[in-house]
């Protein structure tokens, strides 16, 4: 790893908290690694502050390789920065120029409101997962073997890739709709394609629509930036069979 | 000594549980709601318990610190999980997974426990499908496996590199539609910072609302941890940034014995440390072992070479590379258990083969060239060509290897920026997993009545070392279907109870206590950041208590850590306030245990005068640098007793462990 260190400036938005207005702060960091991921140098910002006696920036994150989904940061005015297929954890500062400003800023969404500086508050998904994102079976272990249904290969691969989203919202962030499909399709679309969630495939679709649409989130135009800013590369594939699941549910119901 | 009750029922081994759980008590399905059960964290174990008892009706309230159950660090769990089903008829049985668990944890982990993992594993498999877990399938449609260390079948299901993710989505499935119905109530972003006990028993928590501050009283009839491990203690983990110990270690100081702290795992396939800032490290999923190789140069100028740049691996001959996995443990090869794995490693860049160019030269190559060949070789085959070209072949065998592992092989090129279908990785142990934790007996009750404790946070089922892919199998097996019938039982004798109340002065001494260490910290006045002292704690650990340790180390940690501890309270600086987010706050009060843990994990190691598992006492190894275990005094689960701030003063209790069903045996992978 050829290791060599950059000065950056910063744009930062600040917010105190829900209720008070936020802007727009700048920092200078210099001695940044480009070997650090994007948060460890969030992480380096912070002690200088705290050395500084300053009040550091609160930014959401927890496993740092790219799979529980907490990071959410927009930076440059993309979905975690500017590289493709990855969680801010994962975007390393080797993507960034000496001296270059960045700009930093937590997701836009009137479903996901700001809870301090970089950190938002995406209880809304949970909400649309309780509505209907599982099947009803009990936990008892006593279901049927495990084998007892094959699954073709192709379809089985379909769902495990709608089911890799790691709910992080870049999707809703990038939409200039802040629509929520992608996201509601992924799970959509993987119990859709197995048999074990086409019992109740149609109800689902609906509730899960319904509170997706309750919490505020915008409709979807096609635009596509989703997809593109989805760090596990869902597809828009999904999009439209969560369209086709909904239509025949609305004519099943009607 | 006192003597600790594990309650292992009677009769023979592969009837235990089922015998056990006849005779259980039961709680009526019209007396469940009026009891209340909290659950502290939702991975693996936690969400599982807390949809099974939302399901059977009981009053959960579930707790987790991040800000939607579906975070927890479960999530990132790669390889697998191991099942009894013999689907591949490779002669695999629950009698084999027990005795592969049992060897694997170097003959330290309690039989009957372990038989029962063993015996609910399948089930495990078959819910996780009806969940619509989206496993790994062949092109017939049925389930694919794939073998992982210490065993010699296949019995690994799978989801690519993520299966983790996709066990723990289906517990968040389940634990949703629960919180959906009102069976759960789920508490997002709080910290458990204290238990409550009433009359001796666990009767509530207190937490932090990490949002506004709030600290809040919650009460039930029953508390289960669900809390994880311990390895952040380390600062420099494969854990998630907030993983901590402090739920466990409040418990602790309650008055659960805490079990064989010095047992961690240490993770042969890390990526190695690039630097100071450095926040944690990543896994490379054992399942690569499957396929990759490992090997540093045969000789010391070839290595000294690399790190000088001025070689590069790919132009090392086959005869100049040192497999030294295969060579020195053939039976096993590259498949051996992760402590023999890590150990392995270290000893080649001890001396001086190591391939790094980092302070430590501490690196060694996992390469998947072999695989690509021979895997290409066979997908060509498979198609109808036999005579397939050099060029033909590589590609078939790069795009095999992208299917298995494709995430991590993209995880790594991000990391390292290096291409790893191209120049073999480089990886080095890391901390991973801690097989200590809160001591339980049988029924997962921690020496607290009313506290239950699962998956990685108790010690139960992994002896001095765990196998690979068995972390998930252990807390979906407590979560779904131990934990719904021993919590049953226990909360029989409470149906008459009714609400516990908030009012009582153990809420209040609690309330106060964690208020106390709160203000503490924000009046502190110090000029040094947590981070700090934490960086200087794992620093520490990692050199004294880490994959090599020896009595005068272990001594000096001990007295190192408590002057640290001494310095922390009086230097550090935690800015903001208490009544909002504040991260650094969270960090203090999570560090503040990880302080205590540590004194304790050292001492636990120094007590154990030998080798065995991830415990690697330097004075004990035979002269190929093997394990040297003494089953004749040290052939106990050791659980300490908290006495006070002093972790001098904490009294260690022993639980023998008896081998009825398994003989004994010295650990041979050769």
């Amino acid at each position: 790893m050829a290791s060599k260190t950059i000065n950056i400036n910063l744009k930062i938005w600040r917010q105190k908290n829900a209720n008070s207005k936020g802007s727009m702060e700048t920092y200078k960091l210099d001695n940044v690694s480009t070997d650090s991921s994007f948060l460890e140098m969030l992480d380096q910002l912070n002690e200088q502050l705290v050395n500084e006696r300053k009040e550091p920036i609160a930014f959401d994150h927890d496993c740092r390789e790219g799979i529980c989904g907490m990071c959410s940061l927009y930076i440059n005015g993309e979905a975690h920065g500017p590289d493709r297929a990855v969680t801010t954890c994962q975007l390393h500062m080797r993507k960034f120029k000496d001296g270059e400003t960045i700009y930093v800023e937590p997701w836009r969404a009137k479903a996901f409101p700001v809870i301090k500086d970089l950190v938002v508050d995406r209880s809304a998904f949970d909400r649309i997962q309780q509505a209907g994102g599982f099947v009803s079976v009990n936990t008892s272990g006593r279901t049927m073997d495990a084998n007892a249904i094959p699954i073709g290969k192709a379809e089985a691969d379909k769902a495990f890739e709608a089911a890799t989203c790691i709910g992080c919202g870049a999707c809703v962030a990038s939409c200039k709709n802040a629509s929520a499909m992608l996201f509601v399709s992924a799970k959509v679309s993987q119990l859709a394609l197995l048999p074990q969630g086409q019992v109740e495939a149609q109800q689902r679709v609906l509730n899960m629509v319904k509170q997706m649409d309750e919490e505020g989130f915008g409709n979807c135009t096609n635009t596509g930036a989703c997809a593109v800013e989805c760090p596990k590369e869902i597809s828009l594939e999904n999009i439209a069979r969560m369209n086709r699941e909904y239509l025949k549910a609305m004519v099943a119901a009607e | 000594m006192s003597i600790l009750d594990s309650k292992i029922p009677e009769g023979h081994i592969s009837k235990k549980w089922t015998d056990y759980k006849d005779h259980l008590r039961l709680v009526a399905p019209n007396n469940r709601p009026k009891i209340d059960i909290i659950v502290v964290g939702t991975g693996l174990a936690g969400a599982s318990a807390a949809a099974s008892l939302g399901e059977m009706g009981y009053n959960v309230k579930a707790f987790c610190f991040q800000d939607s159950p579906r975070r927890a660090h479960s999530i990132a769990a790669q390889g697998g999980i191991n099942a009894a089903k013999n689907y591949q008829n490779d002669g695999d049985s629950i009698y084999r997974l027990f005795y592969d668990t049992i060897k694997g944890g170097d003959y330290r982990a309690r039989e009957a426990n372990v038989h029962r993992l063993a015996e609910v594993s399948g089930n495990i498999i078959d819910q996780c499908v009806a969940q619509g877990v989206p496993f790994a399938r062949e092109y017939g449609g049925l389930l694919d496996n794939r073998s992982f260390g210490g065993t010699q079948v296949q019995r690994t299901f799978y989801a690519a590199g993520q299966t983790g993710q996709q066990l723990l989505l289906g517990a968040y499935s389940a634990i949703s539609r629960q919180i959906g119905l009102g069976n759960v109530q789920m508490y997002n972003r709080h910290e458990m910072l204290d238990l409550v006990k009433v009359d001796g028993k666990a009767r509530g928590i207190i937490a932090r609302n990490l949002i506004t501050g709030e600290i809040e009283r919650h009460s039930a009839h029953a508390v289960i941890l669900c809390t994880g491990g311990y390895g952040n203690v380390y600062f420099l983990s494969t854990n998630a940034m907030g993983s901590n110990v402090t739920a466990a270690w409040k418990a602790h100081k309650r008055g659960a014995y805490f079990a064989n702290p010095c047992y961690v795992q240490i993770h042969p396939t890390c990526i190695p440390v690039h630097g100071t800032n450095q926040s944690k490290l990543t896994l490379m999923s054992e399942s690569l072992r499957n396929s990759g190789r490992i090997w540093v140069p045969k000789k010391k100028e070839d290595a000294e070479a690399i790190r000088a740049g001025k070689l590069k691996p790919t132009q090392i001959a086959e005869e100049d590379r040192d497999y030294y996995l295969e060579r020195r443990y053939p039976a096993f090869g590259n498949l051996v258990p992760r402590d023999v794995a890590s150990r392995a490693a270290k000893e080649r860049c001890d001396a001086g083969f190591g391939i790094e160019a980092n302070d430590t030269m501490e690196g060694v190559y996992l390469d998947f060239s072999s695989e690509i060949q021979a895997k290409g070789k066979q997908t060509a085959y498979a198609s109808g060509n036999h005579n397939p070209s050099e060029e033909e072949i590589i590609q078939l065998g790069k795009k095999w290897v992208e299917e298995k592992y494709g995430n991590l092989f993209q995880m790594y090129e991000k990391i390292t920026d290096e291409n790893p279908y191209e120049t073999p990785m480089k990886i080095y142990p890391a901390v991973h997993y801690t097989m200590g934790g809160v001591w339980v007996d049988y029924n997962l009750q921690s020496t607290i009545p009313g506290c239950f404790v699962a998956g990685e946070a108790n010690f139960s089922d992994h002896g001095a070392n765990r196998l690979g892919a068995s972390a998930l199998m252990q807390g979906l097996a407590d979560g779904y279907f131990v934990l719904p019938y021993t919590v049953s039982d226990y909360l029989a004798g409470d149906i008459r109870t009714g609400k516990i109340s908030t009012d009582s002065p153990e809420f209040e001494e609690a309330e106060n206590n964690v208020r106390d260490m709160i203000s503490k910290f924000l009046n502190n006045n110090g000029s040094k950041s947590v981070d700090h002292f934490h960086k200087r704690l794992g620093h520490i650990m990692w050199n004294k208590v880490g994959m090599g340790r020896n009595a005068q180390g272990l001594t000096e940690a001990i007295s190192e850590i408590a002057a640290l501890r001494e310095e922390f309270y009086k230097e550090v600086y935690v800015p903001g306030d208490a009544n909002e987010l504040n991260p650094e706050l969270e960090k203090a009060l999570r560090v503040a245990d990880f302080m205590e843990l540590g004194q304790l994990m050292a001492r636990d190691a120094l007590q154990r005068n030998e080798s065995c598992g991830g415990h690697f006492r330097e004075e004990y190894q035979d002269a190929e640098g093997e394990t040297l275990r003494d089953d004749e005094n040290f052939n106990f689960v050791g659980a300490w007793e908290y006495k006070g701030m002093d972790i001098n003063q904490s009294e260690l209790h022993k639980e023998v462990l008896n081998y009825e069903y398994i003989k004994i045996a010295a650990r041979n992978y050769k």
